[in-house]
């Protein structure tokens, strides 16, 4: 463990790499899924074959971004064996049967029914290819949901006894794992967001071919559907986004404080609209911000609905306040107690260990009580300080202003392509429509981008919230090894990446040459 | 149902032969497959714990040596 600090950080870079590769095709899935098939329903519904050659142009377009998305999730699931290796014995079964779900739902799901979309045109029924398109967006969907199922469960523990003979969390409540709150807010705001990011990728192309006047018509109706569908999006990931919020002051308060910048909280807090945070040399509890426009009691009246409520800062976190199951504020256990408690509990699993290994079952017993008394705060053990429990509060804080930033900006876009599409269509003739629809393509994946940044990073330094930090996560093997499959993986994915682009890039330009309404196939 | 059958065979049948993006694609997801298993897994990326220990019992002993170990401290987490 000489290179403990090495090893830790390049993992923890190698997996936000690859999930952060992997987050590129996933929500352009999800969400494209479900624009194809709100256009072949309008070609079921209207029998206009236009519908169908549009239906056609973005299946493909979905065809290219699953083909080069597949499988890219399978690598972080190695890292869970080579590099997590601790991490992945610990968590055991718990984060197993969601993934294996997943497996096997994505499998036969997305393997029967994407066949039947690209394959059974003009071979099976309208309407039986129309329920395979549906089925597809809804296989998609539910992939994402048991991955959410799995990475809730790190952020809010549930439904599961710690087992010191075997060294893993054992489920003894799968319900309580699969409808955990958290998992159920994050799944949506996770879809919704798919939704809004597959908007903006049928505006922009839409807006790419209004503006070299090509298939003009396929464009404006093509532009109509993806602001519809953005639009539904946005509302809904700002509804479920907000719901997410509230379920982290529950169960990660320490990760809202850090969103906010908040280090000592008050009554009727404000919340940030917009803020310099101060170095962090500079930075004190009481004055942590350079500037910062904000919005009077915001904070608690968004959380709670009452602007008068107290919401706990870093500090006072630390200090100890925490909400009780009502919602309210109440002084219990602080961060340092926290430590010695985490502490008793891991030296308890040591003489576990000794125990066994020395066959005295009553010493084994005893070990294993005192180990579950205070298994709450087992993971506080490996903190060097109560200050080691908080997250990386710049990169928390402005990921989610950024995210909060761009989500508004979305808001406004799809209003404003919904406004020309219906009310002011000359404006849809003008190029600089074009382009704030080609650009906003960008913006659309960095809202998605710092959203993963936000709720990874501000859950630091826990692997496994309260139970397990993430440098006890880490296997025991050089930091050099994981260097070179960091770079590996930089390789490939960046390569999966340019041939992504390249494919859809060519095949948008050749497809929109010919009548994309009336395909030759 | 044999009718079923071989007219779903025939759907992927000839789904494939007359792919045109499709082939670029298969060929990507093919490649993919190929890197991540034959290469990586295997070169790359072995199950540790399965790999240096023969029984789950090992296996929990050493990720409890390795949890109760001293030398786990976490100082900063950025």
């Amino acid at each position: 463990m000489n290179d403990l600090l090495g090893v830790v950080d390049w993992s923890r870079a190698q997996f936000a790499l690859t999930a952060m590769y992997h987050w590129l095709f996933v929500p352009l899935t999800i969400g494209l899924s479900l624009i194809v098939a709100v256009m072949e329903s309008i070609y079921v519904r209207t029998g206009l074959p236009k519908w169908k050659g549009i239906t056609k142009f973005w299946m493909t377009l979905f065809g290219i971004n699953f083909a080069c998305g597949v499988a890219t999730g399978l690598i972080l699931e190695f890292e869970f064996g080579t590099n997590w290796s601790n991490y992945s014995w610990f968590v055991g079964d718990i984060f197993g049967a969601p993934l294996a779900i997943e497996g096997i739902v994505a499998f036969f799901m997305e393997a029967t029914f994407v066949a039947v979309m690209f394959f059974g045109w003009n071979r099976v029924s309208k309407r039986f290819h129309l329920t395979a398109t549906w089925l597809t967006a809804v296989g998609v969907s539910l992939s994402a949901l048991w991955i959410l199922v799995a990475n809730a469960w790190m952020q809010n523990p549930v439904g599961m006894k710690f087992d010191p003979a075997q060294m893993r969390n054992v489920m003894d409540n799968f319900w309580e794992v699969a409808f955990n709150p958290v998992p159920v807010n994050k799944f949506f705001h996770a879809v919704f967001s798919g939704w809004c990011l597959a908007g903006v990728f049928v505006i922009s192309v839409s807006c790419w071919l209004l503006w070299r006047r090509r298939n003009i018509d396929v464009a404006k109706s093509s532009l109509k559907i993806g602001s519809w569908v953005g639009f539904a999006g946005i509302l809904l990931t700002l509804m479920t986004g907000h719901g997410s919020a509230v379920e982290v002051s529950r169960v990660q308060p320490m990760k809202l404080a850090a969103m906010e910048g908040l280090y000592r909280g008050s009554v009727g807090q404000d919340i940030v609209g917009f803020g310099i945070l101060k170095s962090e040399s500079e930075r004190t509890d009481e004055d942590p911000m350079l500037f910062s426009i904000d919005i009077p009691k915001g904070l608690s009246y968004l959380i709670y609905a009452d602007g008068e409520h107290f919401v706990p800062g870093i500090r006072d976190l630390i200090d100890g306040f925490a909400l009780n199951e009502d919602g309210d504020t109440v002084n219990t256990v602080s961060y340092a107690e926290r430590i010695a408690l985490g502490t008793k509990s891991r030296e308890a699993l040591a003489r576990y260990g000794a125990a066994m290994q020395s066959g005295d079952t009553e010493a084994a017993s005893a070990a294993a009580q005192d180990i579950e008394e205070n298994f709450k705060y087992f993971g506080y053990s490996y903190l060097s300080s109560p200050e080691a429990a908080i997250p990386p509060v710049g990169m928390t804080f402005y990921s989610f202003h950024i995210m909060v930033f761009a989500g508004g900006f979305l808001l406004l876009l799809f209003i404003v392509m919904l406004f020309v599409s219906y009310r002011k269509t000359s404006v849809l003739e003008k190029a600089w429509l074009h382009w704030l629809g080609i650009i906003s393509i960008a913006i659309v994946w960095i809202c998605s981008q710092a959203g993963w940044i936000v709720a990874e990073v501000g859950r630091q330094p826990w692997v496994i919230q309260d139970l397990m930090p993430t440098s006890a996560a880490i296997s025991d093997i050089p930091g050099s090894s994981v260097q070179i499959t960091f770079w590996i993986f930089a390789a490939i994915f960046t390569g999966l990446l340019i041939a992504e682009i390249s494919i859809m890039l060519r095949y948008i330009s050749s497809a929109s040459k010919e009548d994309i309404a009336n395909p030759t196939h | 149902m044999s009718g079923f059958i071989s007219k779903a065979i025939s759907m992927y049948v000839d789904g494939f032969k007359s792919m045109t993006v499709g082939k670029k694609l298969w060929l990507i997801i093919f490649a993919k497959i190929v890197i991540f298993f034959l290469v990586l897994k295997l070169f790359f990326f072995p199950d540790i714990l399965s790999v240096n220990y023969d029984t789950d019992e090992q296996r929990a002993d050493a990720v409890r040596s390795a949890l109760t170990a001293p030398t786990f401290q976490t100082t900063k987490t950025h």
